[in-house]
């Protein structure tokens, strides 16, 4: 269980296969990266800034990947999270999940970002040709984070 | 070691820390701040703060504005005590 906040990007591949250090009890990896994009809320974004709360986000990771392997049967997990400024198409996030099969990596890959949405302490600044401006929070993501409480 | 103990003596110090778009509009990243008599919660320390100075106010003002204590999400009711790391931030974005 690794959980790593960073500002320098992360190379998947090389990820995945640290992960998974040729487990042969590993049948199934699910992973997840998002990514900035160009636009957002109708405007276009040159560039993003991530701030966050050091200390507390590697907490919030450390508590939120390890509720997802108490749920669910998987046997290891990643969390790579950048700070910093960042460009559209750059890598924000990674989450992979590796198990013996497939229904528990989909469900904990998909626990695991959708929780750090809301529990995470990160804001997002971006530039659009207005200025600057802080992210809002938005309701979807919300209730992406509310279906998986129990 | 010894000045924190000196601290103690006076009652303790809270560690108060403020980010993104709260710590932009109080032009403040953070502060220390001896723990005011009777301040016991969450609810109590920002009465304080508001009550401090007029910028403060946005700690009442904000909505949805989120706390946490000792780096744990935190509400209203939270206790809160000497030597106590307390952050107040808006909704987070990451991901």
């Amino acid at each position: 269980m690794v959980v790593r906040v960073q500002e320098a990007d992360f190379e998947v591949g090389t990820e995945l296969a640290a992960l998974r250090r040729d487990d042969p009890q590993i049948g199934a990896l699910t992973a997840f990266v998002g990514l900035v994009r160009e636009m957002n809320e109708g405007a276009g974004v040159s560039e993003m800034t991530l701030e966050h709360y050091p200390g507390m986000t590697e907490r919030a990771l450390q508590e939120i990947v390890g509720e997802a392997c108490r749920r669910w049967a998987v046997l290891d997990a990643l969390v790579i999270h950048r700070v910093g400024r960042l460009l559209p198409t750059e890598q924000i996030v990674l989450v992979a999940v590796v198990g013996v099969h497939r229904g528990e990596t989909f469900a904990a890959c998909q626990f695991i970002i959708d929780t750090l949405k809301t529990r995470a302490p990160f804001w997002k600044r971006e530039v659009t040709p207005a200025g600057g401006r802080w992210v809002d929070a938005r309701a979807a993501d919300d209730q992406a984070a509310e279906r998986w409480q129990e | 070691m010894s000045r924190w103990r000196d601290f103690d003596i006076k009652g303790g110090q809270l560690k108060i820390l403020y980010f993104a778009s709260l710590r932009e509009a109080l032009g403040c990243g953070g502060e220390d701040v001896a723990l005011p008599a009777g301040v016991a919660d969450i609810a109590g320390l920002m009465a304080f703060l508001a009550a401090r100075d007029e910028k403060w106010q946005v700690l009442r003002t904000r909505r949805n504005l989120r706390y946490a204590v000792n780096q744990e999400m935190a509400r209203l009711d939270t206790p809160v005590a000497a030597d106590d790391e307390v952050a107040f931030f808006p909704p987070v974005t990451g991901g």
